[in-house]
């Protein structure tokens, strides 16, 4: 039943009619039909993840209580430290490693009966837009296998789209669960900042760093949404307020009456024709459902991006400061006689790829004594105006929205060699990570001219992340009628479906 | 060549700033819950987040925080009402992540002061010592580097990282430069850091152990002509593990800085290490090109934000200041002006405290510190607080001697074998068969004994020259080994040679 939702399996396994190993066993056997062309997974845990099937069996045939998700399969992206399971943020430099504890995030999952199948793959340390960046190699897109799943969750937007697990945990720092999602047609939404504990999640960039749900469907991602979410005592920036019910505002799915601002700035030049087709026919369906469309401004959005690739690179050439051979991971340069500080420049020089190093050095310039003013401190002041902008924008309207990424998935290699065009990608969900507030993005339908997924971002303010889910489910039913089924129903099938 | 330091102050004004880190006493460290206990089997003492493991993260630990207000306010500074922690950032290895997590423009109190008194020439003098700001931030871990001839990484064959220290609280109090203390800058200094320590140890805030590094002091010095308002090139000395070396580093800073000037050589902007051996300094690594830590605001955690009634419940829990509980002790004992600064200079204030607070007779508990204990400590050179012996001991001592069980004799040898490590005073006394003779009739043997051998002596006596029974006394001491008790020795002498005992 794989192809089927994790509300389905949930509802199947309580009934009965299929055991969590059974489940389990069918997304192994999925991943070892297709992951030789989709390469989502880094790492597959088969014994383990029968294991804890077999324990949630246990549980369930012992009559105890248990969460809605339990036994059902997950994908984990290789951004969370678990417990003795090779952990390395698609990094050379952590190849190797398990982690002696697990992040709350997998803790929570756990506790939840969640059966994790393994950990996915992703640009090095959360840094890119296609997965391209990994150490291992890239990702593909089940919607085309010579185009990119976008990025930096790519491995997990990809194991989701290609029927490899129905759910899966990303992360999103600038968009890298909103925009792979956007490119392999499901849902993933980056919740409030603080509202997922980051304890555990290998920090790129930590005021940005958000993990986060996706699914195949809205109500999907909102029950995985509510198990990972919530106050964290380890985490000083966890928010300590009660979980918003998603799972409810999925189920509602009401815009009646509710004003929906579409942003000036996020739209138009630079937009592929398809992906504004996708994203108008959308505002239409919305506003046919009782919804007021508003044009708001944000005019500072257009530093969004300038300023994100100051504040980004400066915490992450700190961040990543720690990988230096000294207690864990790689070591290189090792020859008699070399010194700790030898040892630590070539184990980095070996350990790191080029994006890592671009804004490692980037940051170490943006923060370095005469320049932080004008780069760091600079950067810092548009993050307060973008945070005005939506202050602003939200009090004209409920919810914001925009297309999730300006273009659908582009080929392999196409932007790999040229930086800013790679950095484009995410110009549209940057915004929400500077402001910290929460944003989702669901398929639109398919661009005319590529046949590929089209993103549709909902964005709301900070904890109220509710609203996403009501608007998305609202919209999602509505489109889902018009096609006459989830459009991820008509993904390639790639290898023979069981 | 060879100044003086008579030569130094006459022609030149030192200028000091005085940096001490404070390790916090918290059970636990800055950022993580493990635990901070001195002395633990390397690297026992870590986890994920003070080993900087990917993913882990900081959370501040709150008594670290209401220890740091505490100090802060003791030291009469005011506390901000929001700071932040920044990151320092520079790699070494015993420091796990790669940067340490510190307050850098934003210290959690500024803008106090500290009165100190010294005694000079013209008597007791106090100068008021401003604080700049007092920080919170966190310990590296320690490296041992094996083999090489200066013990630091470079030329080491490998080294050995301890990371049990890593992440233990530390709050650093800065002062603002410190001029006008002219030729007694060495003793301003060092009473300074002696006030902050019992400040502290008041607070019950820190261990305050300069030789375990639970204090450690920074000396800036530098030196301008006298008369002139533009400050000299500093020196930063560090190393500095003990009052005493709080004076004898700023002394020969001082001495090396005017011998440098008078040449017509400049002084260099550096960091100095202290040699507990020669009393001098050595080079360590030149400050002239500033190192770029690229601070930046921490965004692992949120701003330390106390709430004005938690300030003020603080406030209300400080202890008696130290220069206001000694000038109670003072009245208190009766203790006069000399011994006191006597008493203060040696160190052994809290511990003769501690033996009245266990029943000691103030003068008498005195006595013993000052006198018998501080000069075995001196023979062995050592700190009287690393003898084996206790303010228990003491106490105990002076009541066996109240008693009458020993003599203030036959006391010395108790004391020399606790401090010898043969056990409690009782057990010594057991251990030694050390006994007073109580019994008459083998004192009179004795007494009897001397006058005959002595009987030139014992007519004066006979005859009304009282003094001259010392003599006798001191050789029926000797007859008796020194076991006997004095006074009634005296008592029987007298009576027995027909003078009246009173």
């Amino acid at each position: 039943m794989i192809k089927t939702t994790a509300s389905e399996m949930s509802l199947a396994l309580a009934k009965g009619e299929i055991t969590s190993v059974a489940l389990t066993q069918q997304h192994l056997d999925r991943i070892a039909d297709v992951d030789k062309k989709v390469k989502a997974f880094l790492h597959v845990d088969t014994d383990s993840a029968l294991a804890q099937a077999a324990a949630v069996d246990a549980d369930r045939a012992a009559g105890k209580a248990l969460g809605p998700l339990a036994g059902v399969p997950l994908a984990l992206k290789d951004v969370l430290a678990q417990e003795g399971v090779p952990t390395t943020a698609g990094s050379k430099i952590l190849q190797g490693w398990k982690p002696p504890y697990d992040s709350t995030v997998v803790a929570k999952l756990k506790s939840a009966g969640v059966v994790i199948l393994g950990k996915t793959n992703m640009d090095e340390f959360a840094m890119g837009s296609s997965t391209e960046n990994s150490g291992y190699g890239p990702t593909f897109n089940p919607w085309d296998l010579t185009r990119t799943p976008g990025g930096s969750s790519g491995g997990s937007a990809a194991a989701v789209s290609a029927f490899q697990a129905p759910i899966a945990i990303g992360s999103d720092t600038g968009g890298s669960i909103r925009q792979p999602a956007a490119l392999t047609g499901i849902v993933g939404v980056r919740p409030t900042y603080g509202a997922v504990s980051r304890y555990g999640l290998i920090a790129y960039s930590s005021s940005l760093d958000q993990a986060g749900p996706f699914g195949r469907t809205v109500l999907d991602t909102a029950m995985l949404h509510e198990i990972i979410a919530g106050y964290d005592p380890k985490d000083a920036t966890s928010l300590k307020v009660p979980v918003p019910a998603v799972v409810a505002a999925a189920k509602s799915g009401d815009v009646k009456g509710l004003k929906i601002g579409v942003i000036k700035q996020l739209q138009g030049k630079g937009y592929q024709a398809g992906v504004l087709a996708r994203f108008y026919e959308s505002l239409e369906i919305l506003s046919s459902l009782g919804a007021e469309i508003v044009e708001v401004d944000c005019p500072s959005f257009e530093y969004a991006l300038a300023a994100y690739y100051l504040i980004a690179p400066s915490e992450c050439s700190s961040n990543l400061a720690r990988f230096d051979a000294m207690r864990y991971g790689l070591r290189t340069g090792e020859a008699d006689g070399a010194s700790a500080e030898s040892v630590m420049n070539s184990t980095r020089e070996a350990g790191f790829g080029r994006e890592v190093k671009r804004r490692i050095i980037l940051g170490t310039y943006a923060l370095s004594s005469g320049y932080y003013d004008a780069y760091y401190g600079s950067a810092q002041k548009i993050r307060t105006l973008i945070i005005e902008d939506y202050k602003k924008a939200f009090m004209q309207a409920d919810v914001l929205v925009s297309p999730t990424s300006p273009i659908t998935a582009f080929k392999i290699g196409e932007k790999s060699e040229d930086p800013i065009a790679m950095y484009l990608a995410d110009v549209a969900t940057i915004p929400v990570n500077l402001a910290g507030i929460c944003g989702m993005s669901l398929p639109a339908g398919l661009a005319d001219e590529d046949n590929l997924p089209v993103g549709f971002q909902i964005m709301a303010p900070a904890m109220q992340d509710q609203r996403l889910y009501n608007v998305g489910a609202a919209l999602e039913a509505a489109l889902v009628s018009k096609w006459g089924g989830h459009l991820i129903s008509k993904a390639p099938a790639l290898g023979g479906a069981k | 060549m060879a100044l003086s330091y008579d030569d130094v102050i006459a022609k030149y004004e030192p200028v000091l700033g005085l940096e001490v880190h404070v390790e916090l006493n918290t059970e636990s460290k800055m950022f993580c819950s493990c635990s901070t206990t001195f002395g633990g089997e390397p690297n026992t003492q870590t986890c994920p987040v003070c080993l900087a493991l990917p993913g882990a993260l900081p959370v501040v630990n709150a008594k670290a925080i209401e220890s740091s207000i505490l100090i802060g306010l003791a030291l009469n500074c005011q506390v901000a009402p929001y700071s932040r922690f920044s990151r320092k950032n520079y790699f070494y290895p015993d420091m796990p992540k790669n940067f340490q997590i510190s307050q850098y423009d934003e210290p959690i109190c500024f803008d106090g002061y500290v009165d100190v008194e010294i005694q000079t020439d013209e008597g007791p003098k106090q100068f008021r010592i401003e604080i700049e700001r007092v920080h919170m931030e966190e310990d590296t871990g320690k490296s041992l580097h094996v083999g090489g001839a200066t013990g630091r990484i470079h030329g080491a064959e490998y080294s050995l990282l301890d990371y049990n220290r890593a992440g233990i609280p530390l709050v650093e109090i800065v002062t603002k430069i410190i001029p006008g203390t002219g030729k007694y800058a060495p003793e301003v200094a060092k009473a300074y850091v002696a006030e902050l320590r019992d400040i502290l140890r008041g607070l019950k805030v820190s261990d305050v152990k300069m030789e375990q590094g639970s204090l450690r002091c920074d000396a800036n010095v530098s030196l301008r002509l006298i008369g002139s308002d533009v400050l000299g090139t500093r020196s930063e000395t560090k190393n500095v593990n003990s009052l005493r070396s709080v004076e004898r580093a700023i002394r020969g800073e001082m001495i090396r800085h005017a011998e440098l000037l008078n040449e017509g050589k400049k002084v260099k902007q550096e960091t100095r290490h202290f040699q507990e051996d020669t009393g001098l300094t050595r080079s360590g690594r030149s400050k002239e090109q500033a190192e770029d830590y690229r601070y930046f605001p921490e965004p692992d955690l949120v701003p330390v934000a106390p709430a004005t009634t938690w300030i003020e419940e603080l406030r209300a829990q400080l202890p008696e200041r130290p220069s206001l509980h000694r000038k109670r002790l003072k009245e208190q004992w009766a203790v006069p002006d000399k011994e006191m600064a006597a008493m203060i200079n040696a160190d052994v204030l809290d511990i003769v405290e501690e033996t009245v607070l266990l029943g000691a007779d103030p003068t008498k508990a005195r006595t013993w510190w000052l006198g018998e204990i501080s000069r075995v400590a001196n023979e062995k050179d050592i700190a009287i607080a690393d003898l084996s012996i206790a303010p228990r001991d003491v106490a105990e001592i002076v009541a066996l001697v109240a008693a009458g069980e020993l003599t203030d004799k036959l006391a010395r040898q108790v004391v020399e074998g606790v401090i010898a490590g043969e056990g409690t005073p009782a057990q010594v006394v057991a251990k030694r068969g050390i006994k007073v003779v109580n019994d008459d009739g083998a004192l009179m043997a004795a007494i009897e004994k001397v006058c005959a051998e002595q009987a030139e002596t014992a007519d004066k006596v006979r005859n009304g020259h009282v003094p001259a029974a010392g003599a006798l006394i001191g050789a029926v001491m000797k007859e008796t080994k020194g076991q006997a008790d004095a006074a009634r020795v005296r008592e029987l002498l007298l009576g027995h040679l027909g003078q009246a005992t009173n």
